[in-house]
């Protein structure tokens, strides 16, 4: 069973974000970039099934600049065993991904697709369910757990209120929440090792699709400071507070 | 010409492979060191475990064989090392780990026997053996050709009587490379072999741990030698030959220290601007204060230029040429800066500095050592100043 996994190289979740003077979005030059931690958490669960032998082929797709190869690079380290990158250099909204990457499945024809279920850059959250959607596969979005089974997957989703378990038939798509498990080092040696693993190079015309924004950024703002706090003598002058200036009961 | 379509990196110095090492080590440390080195100074020593981890990621034998589990890059990968083990704020912990990689366990593969080798380095890689290495006597510091420790040849066995003291590892190491005179006729250069000696000889004990001003994290002790034998074929190199083996070994120590105070330097500086950014002092934060923020500025600007300077000499050791002079300059002038550093974060830090609840006092500690060991000050820059 082959198994596809995308990955994102994204600002480094430790780096404090800045945006630039003219508000035209964040500060990236000299920052450091990394794998976007929810789908080094994909990654490591396709590790896992090909451990276990329920999978046989880790296929590590990312969608950026010549520098996201880094990205792919990390994947197989930790143990992905190829890499393709779609190079593309401005930004690539989610639905172009997803096409993007129906066309890899189209080409590839994996059993499973497992990415993270949004980038720690911009938080959007869509490209697994648009990549179900064109392919016209079952999704499991959120999973906290994932089961294997001879033509299905049974993917325990964390959702408003408790866990929520599909059952969907292969193949499929699964998006990763923080608790599925937890990513490990990749180890000095299979760094040296992964040098050695394919990374082949396209582009987004090689699936004939066209990555031009469909948004366009008018602003990028810091979130407004928090103001100091007051603090009250007694519990009537909280409740007439509470009352008269917040308005809340 | 620059390979433009390689992917790039912003140094001259560093491959990708070496970027990945520093971003796992990095991770480690965040997440397997800070939450738990408190507890390791409190402790005197840094869990087996841990270091067993560090081996089992492949981080103890960076330059070593693949076939004893190493993974055969180069100098600049030990400064990779040494860099992030530094960032984690706990000298102790990183002391521990470079000491038995770059300082002791050199001694075993640049001189020991092959068959030595096939015995030890699988698991001095595996962190399964820990390795310390012990020149320093209580007579005899960086003046090496003056130890006394002696080992005197008895048939298939060496003898070795004496003492040695400040051996980190000391207290908990399964290999010891020692190093003793074993022709005290001889001339003082020619009269110094490396032996190695296995924790459980009888005549081999630890006379007590030393009790240190900073790296409390790491386990230090004096050791006594009372006619302690071990078999003639646990010579590393040949017999008379040690005190140039130390001096060899010495290169990497003193590159991997500086290395070491490269990344305590940045730790520190980044901890201080946390904090000057966010504490208030006469209506502003303090980094609104020129006096403040131009001096961190200049110190981030030694910093750097020392940090270029540990590349380059790694980079020169990486690719063959003798780098003794330029090694000898960044152990004296990074062990003299981690100090200066260290000194105006703690001002920086106020009253908090002085204060054992803050990382910047232990490390203000831990960094005093770095200006003495592995060479002092004074010494390095003779070593600079014969070869100007």
């Amino acid at each position: 069973m082959k198994v596809l996994v995308a990955v994102k190289r994204v600002i480094d979740f430790n780096v404090k974000a800045r945006v630039k003077p003219d508000g035209s979005g964040i500060d990236l030059a000299n920052v450091k970039m990394s794998m976007n931690p929810f789908d080094e958490i994909a990654v490591e669960e396709a590790i896992r099934m090909k451990e276990a032998g329920k999978a046989t082929e880790i296929v590590a797709v990312s969608v950026g600049p010549q520098q996201a190869s880094e990205t792919i690079r990390t994947a197989l380290a930790m143990g992905a065993d190829r890499g393709i990158l779609v190079k593309n250099d401005g930004p690539v909204e989610p639905l172009a991904v997803a096409k993007i990457l129906k066309g890899i499945v189209d080409a590839e024809k994996p059993n499973l697709v497992i990415l993270g279920k949004q980038a720690i850059d911009d938080d959007s959250n869509q490209t697994g369910q648009m990549l179900a959607a064109l392919l016209n596969w079952p999704q499991g979005t959120f999973a906290s757990k994932v089961a294997m089974e001879a033509d299905s997957v049974s993917v325990t989703r964390e959702i408003d209120g408790g866990l929520q378990t599909v059952k969907l038939k292969l193949p499929a798509i699964v998006t990763t929440d923080l608790r599925l498990n937890e990513p490990r080092y990749a180890s000095l040696p299979n760094i040296m090792k992964a040098k050695k693993k394919p990374i082949d190079e396209k582009t987004p015309a090689d699936y004939g699709v066209d990555v031009a924004p469909r948004l366009k950024v008018v602003k990028t703002a810091e979130p407004a400071g928090r103001k100091a706090g007051v603090k009250v003598d007694s519990v009537a002058a909280l409740v007439d507070k509470l009352k008269n200036e917040a308005g809340v009961i | 010409m620059l390979d433009k379509s390689a992917t790039p990196t912003r140094s001259i110095y560093f491959s990708e492979e070496h970027e990945q090492l520093r971003a796992q080590v990095r991770r480690f440390v965040e997440n397997e060191v800070k939450p738990h080195g408190l507890q390791w100074e409190e402790q005197g020593y840094v869990p087996r475990e841990v270091l067993q981890k560090m081996g089992s990621l492949g981080f103890l034998g960076i330059r070593y064989p693949a076939e004893y589990g190493g993974s055969e890059m180069d100098t600049l990968g030990t400064v990779v090392l040494a860099e992030e083990l530094g960032r984690s704020t706990f000298g102790g912990f990183a002391i521990t780990v470079l000491v038995h990689t770059d300082m002791a366990s050199v001694h075993i593969f640049n001189a020991g026997s092959p068959a030595l080798k096939d015995k030890f380095m699988p698991d001095v890689v595996a962190g399964k053996k820990i390795v310390a290495v012990c020149v320093t006597e209580p007579f005899a510091g960086s003046d090496v050709k003056g130890i006394r420790t002696t080992a005197r040849r008895e048939g298939n066995d060496y003898v070795i009587n004496g003492s040695k003291t400040f051996i980190t590892n000391g207290v908990h190491a399964d290999l010891y490379c020692v190093a003793a005179k074993t022709d005290p006729k001889a001339q003082p250069s020619q009269s110094v072999s490396m032996l190695l000696v296995e924790k459980g000889n009888s005549g081999l004990k630890v006379a007590r741990p030393l009790d240190k001003h900073g790296w409390r994290s790491s386990d230090t002790a004096e050791l006594h030698f009372d006619n302690c034998r071990v078999p003639a074929e646990n010579i590393l190199g040949q017999e008379g030959r040690g005190f140039y083996a130390i001096m060899k070994n010495f290169q990497n120590e003193r590159t991997t220290i500086g290395a070491m105070c490269i990344g305590e330097c940045s730790a520190a500086l980044e901890l201080t601007l946390d904090w000057v950014k966010s504490r208030e002092a006469f209506g502003a934060p303090l980094w609104s204060k020129q006096a403040i923020r131009q001096r961190l500025a200049e110190l981030a600007g030694k910093v750097e230029a020392g940090r270029q300077l540990v590349y380059h000499a790694a980079w020169l050791d990486a690719r063959g040429f003798d780098a003794t002079k330029e090694v000898s300059m960044v152990k004296a002038y990074c062990g003299e800066l981690v100090n200066e550093v260290m000194y105006d974060c703690v001002q920086f830090h106020g009253g908090l500095g002085f204060m054992r609840e803050s990382a910047i006092e232990r490390m203000s500690r831990d960094a005093r050592v770095q200006a003495i060991g592995g060479g002092a000050t004074e010494v390095m820059l003779e070593e600079v100043a014969k070869r100007m």
